[in-house]
């Protein structure tokens, strides 16, 4: 009687160790501003060490990704180090505002420059009054 | 007596290992991993140092600043670089920001180089973000060879 009473607890997994999908690099989440303008939004992110085929921007199911790989070949042999260039990760979800099919990019002096288009029903429309 | 306590002698000899290993190594205390707003005053833009056996070569991590407001002075061992970098491009009212996280600004840093540099012969160039200033070292403060004659 007292064994049915008593819930059977589900035999423990061992605890998930270090996640092994990836391979091991560092990633930095990069600092971005995002302003909007009356046809939509930018977004500009410091990529600094990123060049133009180290990139990596994709829409997926209202997910904009951003992902960057840093490629800068240093000369000599290095004495002093403040900085350490590492690849770049974002994510951003996209409001059903945007127009996903119509999103640019450009890359200038180490800056992604993103713009998001508004989507024809969500921009702003003037609504004609008719005087009867 | 005093009273023999291994956990706080532990902890003093974490502490002065730490001091010790504080001081040395690429990654000191004033390693930061990357590019992150400015905050006070603190260093921007942030540099490397490399050499080989002619010339020295700074590397900053300066996204975003126009090539044209680049800056640089050389007066003998010191690197002075200046520069601008703008947030955006043309005008954007403040109230249509979202987010704001990058830094922006004029900057300018002098840096200290561990020898005498020719004025003459420094090189720079702006790729994708990262300036790269390459400093051929002055004639007397190259490695010299001393051959050994046997008599």
């Amino acid at each position: 009687m007292a064994e049915k009473t008593v819930a059977s607890r589900p035999r423990q997994q061992p605890a998930p160790t270090t996640e092994e999908t990836r391979s091991r690099e560092r990633y930095l989440a990069p600092p971005v501003d995002i302003y909007e303008t009356q046809d939509g939004l930018v977004v500009m992110a410091d990529l600094p060490g990123v060049a133009k085929d180290g990139i990596d921007v994709r829409v997926e199911n209202g997910l904009l990704t951003l992902h960057g790989r840093a490629s800068h070949a240093s000369l000599g042999e290095p004495i002093y180090r403040e900085f350490e260039l590492v690849n770049f990760f974002r994510q951003f979800e996209l409001s059903d505002k945007v127009d996903q099919g119509k999103i640019s990019a450009e890359l200038k002096h180490g800056v992604l420059t993103l713009h998001l288009p508004k989507a024809e029903e969500a921009k702003p429309r003037k609504v004609e009054v008719k005087v009867a | 007596m005093a009273e023999w306590n291994p956990i706080a002698d532990m902890e003093a000899l974490r502490r002065e290992i730490d001091r010790a290993f504080a001081e040395f190594g690429p990654a000191g205390a004033h390693s930061q991993t990357a590019f992150l707003p400015g905050r006070g005053p603190r260093r921007y833009p942030l540099v490397n140092l490399h050499e080989d056996h002619d010339r020295l070569y700074i590397e900053a991590l300066a996204p975003g600043v126009d090539p044209g407001s680049l800056n640089l002075t050389v007066v003998r061992n010191q690197l002075t670089i200046s520069g601008e970098k703008r947030r955006v491009n043309g005008d954007v009212r403040s109230e249509a920001f979202h987010r704001s996280e990058r830094a922006s600004g004029k900057f300018v840093r002098a840096i200290e180089l561990p020898v005498e540099v020719n004025e003459n012969g420094v090189a720079a160039e702006y790729k994708n973000g990262v300036l790269v200033v390459s400093l051929p070292k002055a004639e007397k403060a190259k490695p010299k060879e001393i051959s050994v004659k046997v008599s």
